[in-house]
């Protein structure tokens, strides 16, 4: 559509036009259908076939078998409380009614917000909301109300990256900014029993239902699991496959490390920060039993909660993650570290990933600091006595 | 005495049109062109006028910063025309070619008689001072400064370069004069380095008075730049030279013969070349007389490699440090889908977002497409893939966009030229023009240090 208008009428979504004050939006919709056909000036005459939408589609690619996996749990936790739905489709079916509507929020009110900022700045409109409008409503939970989710989806878009100039000028993460904003306005929504299994209306849970195992263990005991009479799983291999209550995408490790897998291949991602958030969190989950806070094994922690989501698609953006090589290992070992200090040591959170990877956002332009500076006096001592 | 190094980064692109080791044309000089605009840090004053009779070696240009150096015309004949563009910047000098070529004497010299000032007078009077490149900022060289070394690249590794065993292999003594005449400019040596992967086979391993260099890696392992930053770092206050074979060879014969000869082979190149293979040519030559080498309407004429040479265009000329031109054709075309299609067959991508990596020994018919629209950095691994120097080529780049000097200086301006960093700007998913930033942060720091 957009593209027959800007050829049919050339000029008048440009610079000047008639409807100059669209142009961000129409040449958004125009590259999206067909490659720029614009040349080199200046500088290497040829060009890598790269570019940012093509990374951004490749995480959207990733997080597809989350997505999936995640719409299916919805209608699967709902069936198993209320025995109302059964077989595979009517099951994903529900799910993909409750998911959809975050996804039309998501992506109705990020992207609107996108488009306006892009506007008023007179630049192309960024790829990078397509991947934070797929990660947002895969971190909440599935019952959020929509209203907030609009309202901590603008927040995140407004403060945490158009105030700093868009994608690329961040230094956090905005889905996971927009997951702290209704974990922390609208505590009740966000944690507790009652808002992990998705209802029909009129549906009420009772509270050991909708726990999920990571509530259970938050006082650092395996027999609150194991004693709890849920309908659910508790074996580490329903954590690994995902079949437990929890936000919509994070649950099933098995899809996650499906996403790893393309991001790790690809080279979009980098393993650097996987590898050594996976340390950090063996490390810290091996102390907290050496130490006896904990008798949960150091493993199970990584199959639990959002650690592996966090891991693979929160933790590696490569915007608000150290940008240096070296700073990557430490600051993707204090993520996973951080993450089960927080499940281990802080009885008020359940669950520590989020805070873990914002805390360290805000600390990844210290530690590059720290890197770079080291590297220069290095360069400085080789050159005085060479 | 050789040091082999090794470099893990770096990046061979592979695109079609590479020469076939062979002469296919021989030109006969017709009008030809000096351009003031290959000298970085030099402003031209002008020392003739149009009708003027010059000889191969007569003064075209003096320096206003420096007046001993100058550009003198590579061919004999009568300067046809003085072309200017905005603000009357001086843009070419064109020279009618005469039929048989008259060259200036300076006089047949052994290197060895001759003292630091004799070579340096005779490399001002005959022009080819500008042939010496000075790092830090890759400016011409300044004929008070005492440079630290004087580092030679005997190997090209640019896509698609000229194969200079095969363009100067024959020209062994006149590169070995050159080589003594310049190592009298300098106490640290003259620095060699030559591909460890053909250090038997190639010419070059036999140079006397040198200090001998090997290395082995991809693109860009054949810039002095990074071999400079791998021998020897540049830091504040040092100062370097350099200069390419291909100069160092004019300089000799100049010493051997006492005439100015910037005759050479040149190798035609790209995926719109009809016929991919080495001329017959010189510096200046016009782009008119290799016209029947491009293939098919709206084709762009690069005097030097992809990555770094300059679009001189139908009309233009070859530059002065050049001995490649590269045809490409303009990528206009705009694909349906691009960025969303599984596979694009007909596309290189370094990254394996795209699936090119899985037929590792097919060459491309690039175009000069963006391929993408301009966006702030994002990735952040990327460059550091392809640039194999110890620094960190996206703070670099930030320190310039910052116009920061202090931290220019920290992360390493003094080591690079925009050049080093081609292949960061080839590879950028952002599409940043990175060789410009390059450039800006560069001439900042000419006009802050000045």
């Amino acid at each position: 559509m957009a593209e027959e208008t800007k050829e049919q009428q050339p000029g008048i979504f440009e610079k000047g036009g008639k409807l100059g004050w669209l142009h961000s939006t129409v040449d958004a919709f125009d590259t999206f259908l067909r490659v720029p056909g614009t040349v080199t000036k200046s500088g290497s005459h040829v060009r890598d076939s790269i570019d940012l939408k093509r990374v951004m589609i490749i995480v959207v690619v990733a997080l597809v078998p989350a997505a999936l996996f995640g719409m299916w749990n919805v209608g699967y936790q709902h069936d198993l409380v209320f025995n109302d739905l059964g077989g595979f489709w009517s099951r994903f079916w529900f799910g993909f009614l409750k998911v959809l509507p975050l996804y039309l929020v998501s992506y109705i009110v990020g992207l609107g917000i996108e488009f306006m900022f892009a506007q008023i700045r007179g630049e192309e409109v960024n790829e990078g909301y397509l991947v934070t409008g797929m990660l947002i409503p895969l971190i909440v939970p599935v019952d959020v109300p929509l209203w907030t989710l609009a309202v901590a989806v603008a927040f995140a878009v407004i403060f945490g990256k158009e105030v700093f100039g868009g994608t690329g000028m961040n230094f956090l993460n905005p889905a996971l900014l927009a997951r702290a904003f209704l974990f922390f306005s609208y505590p009740s929504k966000m944690s507790g029993t009652e808002t992990w299994i998705a209802l029909r209306h009129g549906q009420t849970l009772d509270a050991a239902t909708g726990a999920t195992p990571l509530s259970y263990l938050a006082d650092g005991s395996l027999s609150n699991l194991t004693d709890a009479s849920t309908a659910y799983g508790t074996t580490p291999w329903d954590f690994f496959a995902g079949i437990i209550p929890g936000s919509v995408g994070e649950t099933s490790v098995i899809a996650i490390l499906i996403g790893a897998v393309i991001l790790i291949w690809t080279g979009i991602a980098s393993w650097k920060v996987m590898l050594s958030s996976v340390i950090g969190a063996l490390f810290v989950g091996w102390i907290g039993t050496a130490a006896g806070v904990t008798d949960v094994p150091a493993w199970e922690q990584l199959l639990l909660g959002g650690f592996a989501f966090g891991t693979v698609f929160m933790a590696t953006d490569p915007v608000t993650s150290a940008q240096t090589e070296t700073g990557k290992w430490i600051y993707g070992f204090l993520v996973g570290a951080l993450c089960i200090v927080v499940r281990l040591f802080n009885p008020g959170y359940a669950e520590g990933m989020m805070l873990a990877i914002l805390l360290m956002n805000t600390f990844a332009p210290l530690i590059d600091h720290c890197v770079t500076s080291i590297s220069i006096s290095r360069r400085a001592k080789k050159a005085r006595f060479a | 005495m050789s040091n082999s190094i090794v470099l893990k980064h770096g990046l061979d692109i592979p695109i079609k049109g590479e020469a076939a080791l062979q002469i296919s044309k021989t030109v006969v000089p017709d009008i030809v062109a000096v351009k003031p605009t290959d000298y970085k840090g030099l402003t031209p004053r002008l020392l003739i006028r149009e009708g003027d009779k010059v000889l191969a070696g007569s003064p075209l240009l003096s320096s206003k910063e420096s007046p001993d150096v100058l550009v003198t015309s590579p061919v004999s004949g009568v300067v046809k025309e003085v072309v200017r563009g905005a603000k009357r910047k001086l843009l070419e000098v064109r020279i009618q070619a005469d039929a048989a070529q008259e060259y200036v004497d300076f006089g047949a010299k052994s290197a060895a008689s001759l003292t630091a000032d004799d070579v340096k007078s005779l490399l001002l009077k005959s022009g080819l001072w500008t042939a010496i490149v000075q790092r830090p900022y890759g400016i011409v060289a300044d004929p008070a400064a005492k440079p630290k070394a004087i580092f030679v690249s005997a190997f090209n590794t640019a896509p698609l370069s000229a194969d200079l065993d095969f363009v100067l292999g024959d020209r062994l003594e006149d590169i070995q004069a050159g080589v003594d005449a310049l190592s009298k400019l300098t106490s640290g040596g003259v620095h060699v380095s030559i591909n460890a992967d053909k250090s038997s086979s190639t010419p070059f391993h036999k140079l006397e008075r040198v200090v001998l260099h090997e290395f082995k890696g991809r693109h860009p392992a054949g810039n002095v730049g990074v071999q400079i930053s791998h021998i020897s770092p540049i830091m504040k206050g040092d100062t370097v030279w350099t200069v390419s074979l291909l100069l160092l060879a004019a300089i000799g014969k100049l010493l051997l013969t006492g005439k100015l000869d910037l005759s050479r082979k040149v190798a035609v190149t790209g995926p719109a070349c009809k016929n991919p293979s080495y001329i017959q040519a010189f510096s200046g030559m016009s782009m008119k007389d290799i016209a029947e080498y491009c293939e098919g309407e709206n084709v762009r004429i690069v005097s030097g490699d992809p990555l770094t040479g300059k679009a001189v265009g139908a009309e233009g000329f070859l530059g002065f440090f050049d001995n490649q031109v590269t045809l490409l054709k303009e990528g206009t075309e705009r694909e349906v889908l691009g960025w969303a299609k599984p596979f694009r067959t007909n596309l290189f991508s370094s990254s394996r977002a795209y699936f090119s990596w899985l037929t590792p020994k097919s060459k491309y018919a690039m175009d000069t497409n963006l391929h993408g629209g301009p966006r702030a950095f994002v990735c952040s691994d990327v460059y550091g893939k392809v640039l194999p120097m110890d620094i960190f080529p996206l703070y670099l780049i930030k320190a310039c966009l910052a116009k920061d000097i202090d931290k220019m200086e920290e992360f390493g301006i003094y080591e690079v030229l925009p050049e080093d960093l081609a292949l960061c700007e080839f590879v950028d998913p952002s599409k940043n023009d990175i060789q410009a930033i390059i450039e800006s942060g560069i001439d900042l720091m000419l006009k802050e240090m000045a």
